[in-house]
């Protein structure tokens, strides 16, 4: 389902006496469908890095991203949005909404853009909430003033509202407590289930250990660094 | 009889000339706003300095000139023009309506209809029809160009939102030949219906402006409405108290220093011909005597 | 509300091509460049954002895109044909159905001496809506749509705080249900929080009417919520372009690096 080949990333930080940062070279990484692959290494050693460059948000220097064959490093800016609506699902570490709209919406708008009716979105809205423990009386109201721990559960209801066949999910168990984290890693065993191929940081080890089928270590793609 | 310090009809031959130009294209493209390059005339704008410069160009030595103000023969502005015309131009003036060869008119269409050969000239004192919605020029240009005038409605549509009909009751913006909107000059909306389809040529000069526009005869001419609001040609719903005319426009005189009230026909002309030929209203001096 | 837009959308079919396609536009100003060999496809449903400082051309391009600039040089090609080459009253015509352009200032998009529902009623007239009563209906539905209450129908805009003036703005544009709006900074001179009640407004209408839209704005934080897409803009040319998120967190460009440097987190 996702297929990288040779895949590197520099930073080109011309501000700054046009200094040149590679972070990556020689990238390789193939993940089936249900199956789901742990990305690992240090802080700073590019996990986030490649996450982001597999989902269109940074670019390449060069090598491929194969997802569900659409190569994101030549894609069009409008085929990478119509990955994102229909294929590739990402679960950030931090919510980023309008401000002012409910949750509910928040939840439901990938179904929304899909063209789903919204009877149907707004009750798989609703019943994600639910099942992530997120009370009723907050449905209404916008995330951007729950607490961190909420605003994340809101995070991954709406990252797992649509069945995407791939997913990236970027430590999508932290900061929540056991209950919650217990529903979380039975949603990334459904979708595994169901065939989703997912890369995951998972920071908790037990949690890596469950749901991971395999571990790949990022330090292994990074540049050497010239003496 | 002619005043020999003046050309004939006051202004010069080859001002006159670009004039009658303004008024052929005026013609030619019913209701088009045609520019002209106005002169100073021996009276103050407002008084129809347009309409008189519209009559000194169309009028010959055989012309018979009636200049009515308010559909009156008798009022300074009327009295004024019309000596004005017969000092220079020493043509024969009359009341008669039937008699005239050309009639200057200030808001009115005179209630007799009008035959071929005659022509009205309309004073105007603004031309631009879309002027109050539109202050730019050389915006209301462009929209008439490009037949732009959905503004025009909003007018007609303010009107209805604020007193549940369209208030305009003078003045009232017509579509000419289905393409230019007009202004019909301050008749009352009355008259309109009187535009469309008339015999006579319908000149309208407006002098401050600088504007000529025209209507040849049985020009097609529609009031702008909605469909759910349609034009409707209103008058006072009295019958005339001098001649007891039920068709005529009237006007509403205070009577006496008690505030006692009459209507009475604004077509001097209309109503002296009817109580000629025997009619008579409700206060009638015949039969108050 | 949402339902029904719901079901706008859902009925929308796709098109098989982009709505606009833009070949080498330029303009100049004397011998100084407004913009410069501009090329881009719009879609439908797509939102383009144009950022760049004040100066770098994006409101001369957002001009001749409308047609209220004429080029110098290149083609603007709308559902197949050539705005540029186009006679006036069929651009016009355009202007008044398909394409709706939002200003900056509420004032020069609005009619301040005519009321919120003759402003909001003036484009059905002009396409020749005679029924007072369906005008006012359309211009009730839209002032709810726009949540300003249809109460207001009859106030002029001068009675109306910047906010309201810019949606009343956004719902005289949108009546007519047009597939092309442009937008120059249509968030510019509001509060933030004015701002974000906006923005969500217009999302949702992006999103229900499945517009095609072209903002042109100077603020990223703006760009990054409405646009799909972005063009940076300095000294009238296209200097960089891609997905949104991907120009604001991976800008390649030395100008647009300096740019969302500049800014405060967005």
């Amino acid at each position: 389902m996702i297929e990288i080949e040779n895949l590197s990333k520099r930073f080109t930080l011309h501000n700054q006496g046009a200094a040149v940062i590679e972070v990556m070279t020689g990238a390789q990484l193939r993940v089936a469908r249900g199956e789901c692959v742990a990305l690992t290494g240090q802080s700073g050693a590019g996990k986030s890095t490649l996450m982001r460059m597999i989902y269109g948000n940074y670019l390449a220097a060069g090598g491929s991203i194969r997802v569900g064959g659409l190569d994101v490093t030549r894609a069009t800016p409008r085929e990478v949005i119509a990955l994102r609506r229909e294929t590739l699902g990402y679960v950030s570490q931090f919510l980023r909404v309008v401000p002012r709209v409910p949750t509910r919406a928040v939840v439901a708008e990938p179904l929304l853009a899909l063209g789903h009716a919204p009877g149907a979105a707004f009750a798989r809205a609703e019943a994600l909430l639910a099942q992530l423990n997120i009370p009723e009386r907050l449905w209404g109201l916008s995330p951007t003033t729950f607490s961190g721990g909420e605003q994340q559960r809101v995070n991954i209801a709406r990252g797992f509202a649509h069945g995407y066949p791939a997913l990236l999910l970027d430590e999508p168990t932290a900061s929540l407590d056991a209950l919650n984290r217990e529903v979380v890693l039975s949603l990334i065993e459904e979708a595994k289930a169901r065939g989703a191929a997912i890369i995951g940081i998972f920071h908790d080890e037990a949690a890596r250990a469950r749901v991971a089928d395999r571990e790949i270590d990022v330090t292994g793609f990074t540049p050497r660094k010239a003496a | 009889m002619s005043d020999h310090a003046y050309n004939f009809a006051y202004l010069d031959e080859q001002t006159k000339r670009m004039i009658r130009r303004a008024i052929l294209k005026g013609i030619a493209v019913p209701g088009y706003q045609v520019p002209f390059a106005s002169r100073e005339m021996p009276m103050p704008y407002g008084w129809g300095t347009g309409g008189v410069q519209v009559t000194a160009a169309c009028l010959t030595p055989e012309d018979v000139l009636k200049v009515i103000d308010q559909g009156a023969d008798d009022t300074t502005n009327a009295v004024s023009i019309r000596a004005f015309f017969a000092r220079t131009a020493g043509v024969a003036t009359t009341e008669a309506t039937d008699q005239a060869s050309v009639i200057q008119t200030r808001h009115r269409i005179p209630e007799a209809a009008l035959t071929e050969g005659q022509i009205l000239v309309y004073q105007v004192p603004i031309p631009e029809p879309l002027r109050f919605l539109e202050p730019r020029e050389s915006e209301t240009r462009r929209m008439h160009a490009l037949e732009d005038y959905g503004l025009m409605h909003v007018k007609l549509y303010e009107d209805i939102a604020r007193h549940g009909e369209i208030a305009t009751s003078y003045a009232y913006p017509v579509k000419v030949e289905g393409r230019y909107v007009m202004d019909p000059s301050p008749i009352p909306k009355f008259d309109n219906p009187k535009l469309g389809g008339m015999a006579a040529i319908q000149l309208f000069g407006a002098g401050r402006e600088q504007r000529i526009y025209a209507l040849p005869p049985y020009c097609d001419v529609v009031s702008l409405d909605f469909e759910d609001h349609p034009f409707v040609a209103s008058k006072a719903d009295h019958a005339c108290d001098l001649c007891g005319s039920e068709v005529s426009y009237l006007d509403e005189v205070i009577a006496d220093d008690r505030g006692s009230r009459m209507f009475c026909c604004s077509d001097t002309d209309y109503c002296a011909g009817r109580r000629a030929a025997g009619h008579r209203g409700r206060l009638s001096p015949e039969e108050v005597a | 509300m949402m339902e029904r837009a719901l079901s706008i959308l859902s009925k929308e079919k796709p098109q098989d091509g982009p709505l606009l396609q833009v070949e080498g536009l330029t303009k100049f100003y004397g011998a100084r460049i407004g913009c410069a060999d501009v090329s881009f496809d719009l879609w439908p449903g797509e939102v383009l954002g144009i950022v760049g400082e004040s100066g770098s051309g994006k409101s001369t391009l957002l001009s001749c895109l409308a047609g209220h600039l004429s080029p110098d040089r290149g083609r603007v090609i709308y559902a197949g044909r050539d705005t540029v080459s186009m006679a006036e009253p069929e651009r016009r015509m355009l202007g008044r159905t398909d394409w709706a352009f939002v200003h900056q200032n509420p004032r020069d998009g609005l009619r301040m001496g005519v009321s919120a529902g003759g402003n909001v009623g003036e484009r059905l007239m002009a396409v020749g809506a005679r029924n007072y009563g369906a005008i006012r209906e359309a211009a009730s539905d839209w002032l709810g749509r726009v949540e300003i209450s249809p109460g207001r129908i009859d106030d002029r805009p001068r009675q109306f705080s910047g906010g309201m003036q810019q949606r009343l703005q956004i719902a005289r544009n949108l009546v007519t249900g047009p597939k092309l709006v442009f937008m120059d900074e249509p968030t510019g001179g509001l509060d933030v929080s004015v701002q974000a009640r906006l923005l969500d407004l217009l999302r949702g209408l992006v999103r229900d009417m499945g517009l095609a839209v072209i903002i042109v704005t100077h603020d990223l934080a703006v760009a990054r919520l409405l646009a799909h897409r972005l063009m940076v803009m300095k000294d009238g040319r296209v200097i960089e372009a891609g997905l949104t998120d991907q120009v604001l967190d991976d800008p390649q460009a030395a100008y647009t690096q300096l740019l969302v440097s500049s800014v405060l987190q967005v």
